[in-house]
């Protein structure tokens, strides 16, 4: 019996250690396919050269950063008002009841395919955009309106979670003192779920950054720098997408090293989720 | 225990069976293609049910690599000039495809010269009052006449065949929005009053309209007679003479049944 304990204790084990093994694999294989090219084009010419066009020689993915950072901080201020007040009303207004039914519909937000928020964006945002804002429909605007929904069940779901583990007694006894329900919310409640709201919105700006499909059909994916919210702009991970099909030589290894790019970026973003988590749990 | 050997046991000896008497016929490359090589081999094995045709897409790149490699008897390709990879490989030409320029259906422009289709795509000239197209109805605010160009990504065989044969050697503009598909492109300029794309002939809809170059409009007479001439071949690569049935498939593509099946879905027969 002791035995056979062992043996599927040690089969879990091989388990875990096998997803740590595909990690590393993966870590290992784009960092070999991209960093000859990185070596060299040189780390500044890649990362901050301006021109793009491989099939001349041109490896400068600066302008896919920064659509990259433009289109995600715009999709945090889209999504965060919202998710934030939808978060605060279902779990310090809403009865169970409305609770029960209202955040598994969020969440459903969650499973919808994003190549159907593409298709809604070329189809619905597009002229929405044209007609009030000017530009030609494809651009920075678009985008982070369709990514802010797309990221809005990861912050809120996260948020109601955090505001929902703040103990009962912190409300009574603020309550109690006096303070009305707004600045119990304000300065109680919201302070004490912090690490919580803001691991969330960490784990939306990944997802933002991650996201391929909807942003290749909604940015434009020129590869030029913004110079306006109405600019195209082509991301990170749009530029793989669009170009690996074919990609070749130099041309792939500079794709597999935009790869490298996003994946360290993704690294850090967890990491510094992790350690706002773990911070607020010692707390 | 007994009956799940059996059920293998059956299974190991039909797909011997299987293995002894189906002979198959791997195809890969050209997206372009793909649909027209699947309705082919559909037709083919209805004829021939000891054959089976695998069609498999990948691009043209990936036609030329693995027929090379020899992964696939035949690779598709759709491109204007052969790259060296495709070197020493049986070129067979099995249609054509014209690309068109397309634009939005009310825009009052339908002709363009080559010099301004080069300096469109360039983003030289980005105004549709500069060429005909009136004052105030691009757009539905008024003044907005910018032109949008819409373009496929970098490596795409249709992006490859329209530099060659319009570009010329002119940059594309840096402005440009990309679409990685011949449908997104499609989509993108029949939701923009101000948009130009090119695509190929075959997926045309009366969703946006087709205009002329140099005065030569894209109809089916013209491409048939040859005088619109921004069309493209459609490659059967293949290393060395095939023989068998992969062979037969090939005489099937060009055989007046095969090429009537090309011509009825949108590309161009050779014969």
């Amino acid at each position: 019996m002791k035995y056979r304990e062992n043996l599927i204790q040690i089969g879990l084990l091989l388990t875990a250690l096998s997803t740590i093994a595909i990690l590393f694999l993966i870590a290992l294989f784009i960092l070999h396919e991209g960093l000859p090219i990185i070596l060299k084009v040189g780390i500044k010419g890649f990362i901050c050269g301006s021109h793009w066009s491989p099939q001349q020689g041109h490896f400068g993915i600066f302008p896919m950063i920064i659509g990259t950072v433009w289109i995600t901080i715009g999709a945090l201020l889209v999504s965060l008002p919202l998710s934030l007040s939808c978060a605060i009303y279902l779990s310090e207004f809403s009865t169970t009841k409305v609770r029960a039914v209202l955040k598994p519909v969020i969440e459903l937000l969650a499973g919808i395919p994003s190549v159907v928020y593409g298709f809604i964006g070329m189809v619905v945002l597009f002229p929405m955009v044209r007609n009030y804002f000017g530009g030609t429909g494809p651009c920075i605007l678009s985008a982070a309106i369709i990514l802010g929904i797309m990221i809005l069940p990861t912050i809120t779901s996260i948020a109601i979670d955090s505001l929902q583990a703040v103990p009962y007694s912190f409300r009574e006894g603020s309550l109690s003192l006096g303070a009305t329900r707004w600045q119990t919310i304000r300065m109680v409640i919201l302070p004490a779920a912090k690490s919580g709201i803001l691991s969330g919105i960490i784990l939306g700006v990944g997802r933002a950054v991650g996201e391929t499909m909807a942003v290749i059909m909604i940015a434009g994916n020129s590869v030029i720098i913004p110079g306006s919210f109405l600019d195209p702009v082509r991301t990170l991970t749009a530029n793989i997408a669009l170009e690996m099909n074919y990609a070749t030589g130099d041309h792939r290894q500079a794709l597999f090293a935009t790869g490298i790019v996003l994946f360290i970026a993704i690294i850090i973003l967890n990491i510094i989720a992790n350690t706002i988590a773990r911070r607020g749990v010692e707390k | 225990m007994y009956r799940l050997i059996s059920v293998m046991l059956i299974l190991m000896v039909g797909m011997g069976c299987a293995r002894n008497n189906v002979e198959t016929i791997n195809i890969a490359g050209s997206t372009a293609f793909q649909p027209f090589a699947e309705k082919l081999a559909e037709e083919f094995m209805a004829v021939h049910p000891d054959v089976r045709v695998n069609v498999q897409g990948g691009g043209s790149a990936v036609g030329i690599q693995s027929a090379q490699s020899g992964v696939v008897q035949i690779g598709m390709a759709d491109i204007v000039t052969l790259p060296k990879e495709a070197e020493g490989l049986n070129s067979i030409v099995a249609a054509k495809d014209a690309i068109v320029i397309i634009v939005h259906p009310t825009n009052k422009v339908d002709n363009l010269s080559l010099q301004q289709i080069q300096d469109i795509f360039s983003g030289r000239l980005n105004n549709w009052a500069e060429l005909g197209g009136e004052k105030g109805e691009k757009g539905e605010k008024g003044e907005n006449k910018s032109i949008t160009v819409v373009s496929r990504e970098e490596g795409s065989g249709t992006r490859d065949s329209f530099h060659d044969m319009l570009l010329k050697g002119v940059q594309l503009s840096p402005h440009a929005l990309i679409q990685n598909s011949t449908g997104a492109v499609r989509l993108m300029v029949q939701s923009d009053p101000s948009a130009i794309g090119y695509i190929t002939h075959g997926v045309v809809t009366p969703d946006v309209k087709a205009i002329a170059i140099d005065g030569i409009a894209p109809s089916p007479e013209n491409i048939h007679a040859g005088k619109y001439n921004v069309v493209r071949p459609i490659f059967l690569l293949t290393k060395g003479e095939l023989k068998g049935k992969a062979g037969e498939f090939i005489d099937f593509i060009l055989s007046p049944q095969g090429q009537k099946i090309i011509a009825d879905n949108g590309l161009l027969p050779v014969k």
